[in-house]
């Protein structure tokens, strides 16, 4: 070994190994069959997706003059019509909100993605937030109800489509988050009747579909008011879904205080806290953190279960755009209204899913080894 | 504090003393507190109670559960027992719950097969499959479910009517009235058949658990296959022939307005099953992919180092450990899946509440009709829990 | 952390305060009094049960306005209290919500396609003042069936809407005629449409007024038929709260007056110079030019005045929104006494 090592230039790596090919070889080709079934799913890719250019874009009818649908029904399913989209689309978004004042529920709808956006930023998690809240829903109100300030009063009957969506949604967690922590901590609590009664309603709550509360809130709860004194039916469906909610976040918080090590209960205990206190400054904020990505995602179900109230003929997203095509001229065309309705829905739960699976990997950071 | 004989157990458990009526003792508290809060929610039960008895009387709405026995006289489409409009509101709401059964049952299982495969896809080394499962996964979670079956029931519908209907195969028929498939006469000789089929299942499975535990025990595997044979095709064949052997086809034709004879699956019935399967499927496919993830790599690379074969380091090692992860999440779709088949009043398919709510829409009585809907729906959700609770106690980790 | 449970704890007393604040406020805003008439003033507005959707009766259009014949005469009802039709609520209701929210005080009065029986009359707390539609079950099939007769109809497949006395007509008179067939029980309007349309069905059973709208709105309406059986009655009209007959009143000599309008042969055009010249003295009566009808009834003596000025008279309701989903007028029970049907308005004086 007494001759120097010449070094010799690193030579490329085989073409095999690195660059596209080979990454088409790993990926699409590493055997007989996992090559078919690439061949066989990415033609029917294409296959699929020029079909629907086809009968979405090219094919498709975007407007048509005062209701004439004439020029749609000659497409005989060719083609979209989207012209019932650009006809209907104010309905479906606003419902029977008056038409002059639908720029009124148009910003209610940007104060509520606003809202979403702020709170999901962790530089804003602080107290002003629960002040940023109360602001938000409150001129959420002021908009929608009018009758203040140079607007006109708008009863809470005719609002309708997205905005009413986003109420149920927004208003059932901002009133079932709090109503969960104190179910969540009543269920752990060691005095035996309170326990009792949260084991009841969780159980009780969970164990019935979401429909048949709603059912209940629209032809029973009438019936448990005295004479005379009603709540409109709003209301009471998100009265139904608060408590529906209420019900599974308690579970998701339950999950939360459980992994919490039991050290954390005794030392506060040794430092003599009272039970509040122990609750407030020990246990809740460690808790929480750890349920925030199960949080979003349970909202995420709230969100698309709202869509339910459509069996009790509340004017949600979903019955507005069902309702759009009541109309005889416009009678048979579902599946471009379901399609955009559909758009609408998965934007809005889409973005939630990403940013609940970013903020469960920024979460877990330390985690990771 | 000399003392040092105390055992020093006693010092860990707070100290026993009588309860002293002042506030500042817990326990007192405690009592205290719960006495408001009950009472509270008593007082508030007993509220509402009062106002509805009086609701009632002043509308003179009638009471009680003596509707169920009168005639129904709402038509019913499918039922897995016989009935007509003459019978009575409480066999019209035994075909709801059958109804229910039948589509959470099946959606159970189509679910959690297709799932599986759809968890597994997106661990492939497939870059299509892995992204077109993914895909799959992430649009179908964030779509309204009810959005789905609208959806699943206006594609259904765009089928050929019955005299077009597609034509398969001999006695299948697809059209808009649903999937007519060939069927046999049911008679006794097909029901015993069936009993003796089941008590096979239990005999196989009985013999497979001795087998392996006498495997265990002395090493020397043992075939199970002859066994099974013998309990699963021998014993529901012996029966069926010993009572003749009767075999009439029930092969669907075309008959006036409608096909007639065979096996149907209405388009009701196949949009709810396709939207629960596919939307609760993306679901469970997550599930599954976190459960075979939370595996360490480590087991699967022991296994294969033992020289296990890649079937057997998936259903020996790997799925085994991935269960203690997968169950509890899956018994939470299982319910989901139940729940969600309430959906069923939105596309026309005759369920528990569809036919709950007709009935309390043609008597009135409310309160009755929505009781008897939660009931069926605690009940079922009880049991599903109750037998995964049981499933998951026997494969959790024995900690030692 | 500690900073965050704190801050989370006063957001927590914040939204419950909030919370408090908010549901007291919205139950009490909606508390009636016993008189619906008094109700209605205090509040400025009547408060009117529709349909959730149906074409021709209550449906709102792309700017979100309610229209339809029975959205007219809600709006007819707030002409008559406050001489300005515009002054209603409408709040949608479904088939299994509408008699609960009459009940409960929600609606003042239900305008929705309500068949009128003994049951709902006695047993369910409700008064039924008058019928404005004669209505009556019937089938339509697709003319490629060649179906002529509802009797030949055994074996077919029926597309019905649930818990309405549509299902029950159609089992008693399946009975009755010895037919089988299958029911395809459907909830919502467009669904059980769509379903006939698409073929699920071979017939779509109805009130004659929904077959006609459905069959109108089709893109050939050529290829629908609908059967000449008729298997029921069916007279829609309002329901009001049992025990409060004044306001039941209202609501019953409001239809009245635009009958008498229409045999009058006054129209929301002709309505203010038939007051300055009109002899007649019913006219004049019916107008509060002469006597005072409307003091009777509690309301100001132009209210019919009020009435035909926002919506016409009945002929002219039924021109603006049943003519155009298919609807015949003549020789149906619909028309005038006079031309055969069952329209009749008792004596103006």
């Amino acid at each position: 070994m007494s001759d120097a090592a010449i070094p010799t230039p690193a030579r490329p790596a085989p073409i095999t190994l690195v660059g596209p090919i080979a990454w088409v070889r790993n990926n699409l080709f590493s055997g007989w069959i996992s090559g078919l079934i690439s061949l066989v799913l990415l033609f029917l890719i294409v296959k699929w997706a020029l079909g629907f250019i086809e009968w979405g874009v090219i094919n498709a009818v975007w407007s048509v003059p005062n209701n004439q649908t004439q020029a749609c029904r000659d497409l005989r399913g060719t083609g979209a019509c989207w012209a019932v989209i650009t006809e209907k689309h104010r309905f479906i978004l606003f419902g029977t909100y008056p038409y002059e004042e639908q720029w009124r529920a148009f910003l209610s709808i940007l104060i509520f993605s606003g809202l979403f956006i702020v709170s999901a930023m962790r530089s804003f998690w602080r107290k002003e937030l629960a002040l940023v809240w109360i602001g938000a829903l409150t001129a959420i109100g002021v908009l929608m109800w009018g009758g203040v300030l140079g607007l006109n009063y708008v009863p809470q009957e005719r609002w309708g489509g997205l905005v009413i969506t986003l109420i149920l949604a927004t208003f059932g967690l901002a009133f079932a988050f709090p109503l969960s922590i104190l179910v969540a901590l009543g269920r752990r609590s060691r005095l035996p009747a309170i326990k009792a009664l949260c084991v009841i309603y969780v159980e009780l709550i969970r164990g019935v579909p979401l429909i048949s509360l709603l059912f209940m809130a629209s032809v029973m709860f009438p019936l448990f008011l005295p004479e005379g004194m009603n709540i409109d039916k709003l209301l009471r469906a998100q009265i139904a879904i608060i408590l529906f909610a209420g019900a599974y976040l308690a579970e998701v918080v339950r999950g939360g205080l459980q992994t919490l090590p039991r050290g954390q209960y005794e030392a506060a205990d040794a430092l003599g806290l009272s039970y509040w206190k122990k609750t407030g400054f020990i246990v809740l904020p460690q808790a929480l953190r750890l349920v925030i990505p199960p949080l979003v995602n349970t909202f995420i179900g709230f969100f698309k279960d709202t869509s339910l109230v459509l069996i009790i003929g509340i004017f949600d997203l979903l019955t507005a755009g069902k309702t759009a095509i009541i109309e005889p001229a416009w009678q048979g065309f579902g599946i471009e209204v379901y399609l955009t309705v559909g758009f609408i829905y998965f934007c809005f739960c889409f973005a939630m899913s990403r940013y609940s699976q970013n903020l469960e990997a920024e979460l877990n950071r330390h985690r990771v080894r | 504090m000399s003392q040092t004989s105390i055992d020093p157990r006693s010092l860990r458990a707070p100290p026993k003393r009588p309860i002293k009526l002042s506030w500042s003792d817990e326990r007192v508290r405690g009592i205290f507190w719960q006495v408001v809060v009950v009472g509270i929610v008593v007082s508030m039960v007993w509220w509402l109670w009062s106002n509805t008895v009086h609701n009632l009387e002043v509308r003179r709405i009638a009471t009680g559960f003596g509707f169920l026995g009168r005639e129904a006289g709402l038509p019913i489409a499918e039922s897995l027992i016989d009935y007509n409009p003459t019978n009575s509101y409480l066999r019209a709401l035994m075909v709801g719950l059958l109804n229910t059964l039948k589509v959470a049952v099946v959606g159970i299982i189509l679910a959690t097969v297709f799932g599986t495969l759809i968890g597994i896809a997106r661990l492939s080394k497939n870059w299509v499959l892995r992204t077109l499962s993914a895909t799959y996964v992430e649009v179908i979670r964030d779509l309204p479910l009810l959005l789905q079956l609208l959806f699943w029931y206006a594609i259904l519908q765009g089928l050929p009517g019955p005299r077009q209907a597609l034509h398969p195969a001999e006695g299948v028929f697809l059209s808009n009235r649903g999937l007519k498939l060939p069927w046999i006469q049911w008679e006794g000789a097909h029901s015993l058949a069936l009993v003796a089929f089941l008590l096979g299942l239990v005999a196989t499975i009985m013999y497979r658990r001795q087998a392996l535990a006498k495997q265990i025990a002395d090493g020397v595997p043992r075939a199970v296959w002859p066994v099974a044979l013998v309990c699963l095709v021998a014993l529901p064949l012996a029966a069926w022939a010993a009572l003749g052997a009767p075999f009439t086809p029930d092969i669907p034709a075309l008959r006036g307005f409608n096909f007639q004879g065979g096996l149907t699956l209405s388009p009701e019935y196949f949009a709810l099953l396709a939207g629960l399967v596919m939307y609760t499927a993306g679901f469970i496919a997550e599930i599954v992919r976190a459960g075979i993830q939370a595996v360490p790599n480590g087991q699967r690379e022991a296994a294969q180092a033992l020289g296990l074969r890649p079937g057997a380091v998936l259903r020996l090692v790997v799925l085994p450990q991935a269960l203690r992860v997968i169950v509890p999440p899956m018994t939470s779709q299982y319910l989901n899946i139940t729940k969600n088949s309430s959906l069923a009043v939105a596309i026309g398919y005759q369920d528990i509440v569809s036919i709950a709510n007709t009935t309390l829409n043609q008597t009135g009585q409310a309160i009755e009709g929505i009781a008897i809907i939660m009931l069926v729906y605690l009940t079922i959700s009880l049991s599903i829990s109750g037998f995964m609770n049981w499933y998951n106690a026997r494969i959790a980790l024995v900690e030692r | 952390m500690l900073a965050f449970g704190q801050h989370f704890r006063r957001a927590l007393g914040a939204l419950a305060l909030l919370g408090a604040a908010a549901l007291p406020g919205q139950a009490q805003a909606q508390q009636a009094p016993a008189n619906t008439l008094d109700a209605i003033r205090a509040r400025g507005a009547v408060i009117c049960g529709v349909n959730t959707g149906l074409a021709g009766f209550a449906q709102p259009d792309s700017q979100g306005v309610w229209r339809g014949f029975d959205i007219d005469y809600c709006r007819s009802i707030a002409a008559a209290i406050f001489g300005d039709a515009s002054k209603v609520r409408y709040v949608p209701t479904t088939a299994q919500s509408r008699f609960t929210a009459l009940q409960s005080g929600e609606v003042d009065v239900l305008f929705r396609n309500t068949t009128w029986t003994l049951s709902r009359d006695t047993s369910l707390g409700l008064d039924f003042p008058a019928v404005n539609f004669y209505d009556g079950q019937g089938f339509m099939v697709k003319k490629s069936a060649g179906v002529t007769s509802a009797s030949q109809l055994n074996g077919a497949t029926i597309c019905v809407q649930p818990g309405t006395t549509t299902e029950q007509n159609l089992t008693d008179w399946a009975r009755a005629n010895r037919i089988q067939f299958t029911p395809v029980v459907i909830e919502r309007l467009e669904e059980v449409v769509a379903a006939y349309v698409a073929g699920r069905c071979d017939a779509y059973t109805t009130d004659a007024s929904g077959l006609a709208a459905t069959r109108s709105a089709q893109p050939k309406p050529d290829d629908h038929v609908i059967l000449p059986e008729v298997i029921s009655k069916e007279p829609l009209g309002p329901a009001v709260r049992q025990g409060d007959a004044r306001f039941a009143d209202i609501v019953r000599w409001s239809h009245y007056a635009v009958l008498v309008a229409e045999e009058l042969n006054i129209t929301a055009a002709t309505a203010d110079q038939a007051l300055a010249s009109d002899q007649r003295p019913e006219a004049l009566r019916l107008l509060g030019k002469t006597g005072d009808l409307g003091k009777m009834l509690g309301l100001d003596n132009a209210w019919a005045l009020h009435i035909i000025k926002a919506v016409g008279n009945y002929g002219e309701i039924f021109a603006r929104h049943l003519a155009p989903i298919g609807l015949q007028r003549a020789r149906s029970p619909n028309a005038m006494y006079t031309q055969g049907g069952l329209q009749y308005a008792p004596p103006f004086r």
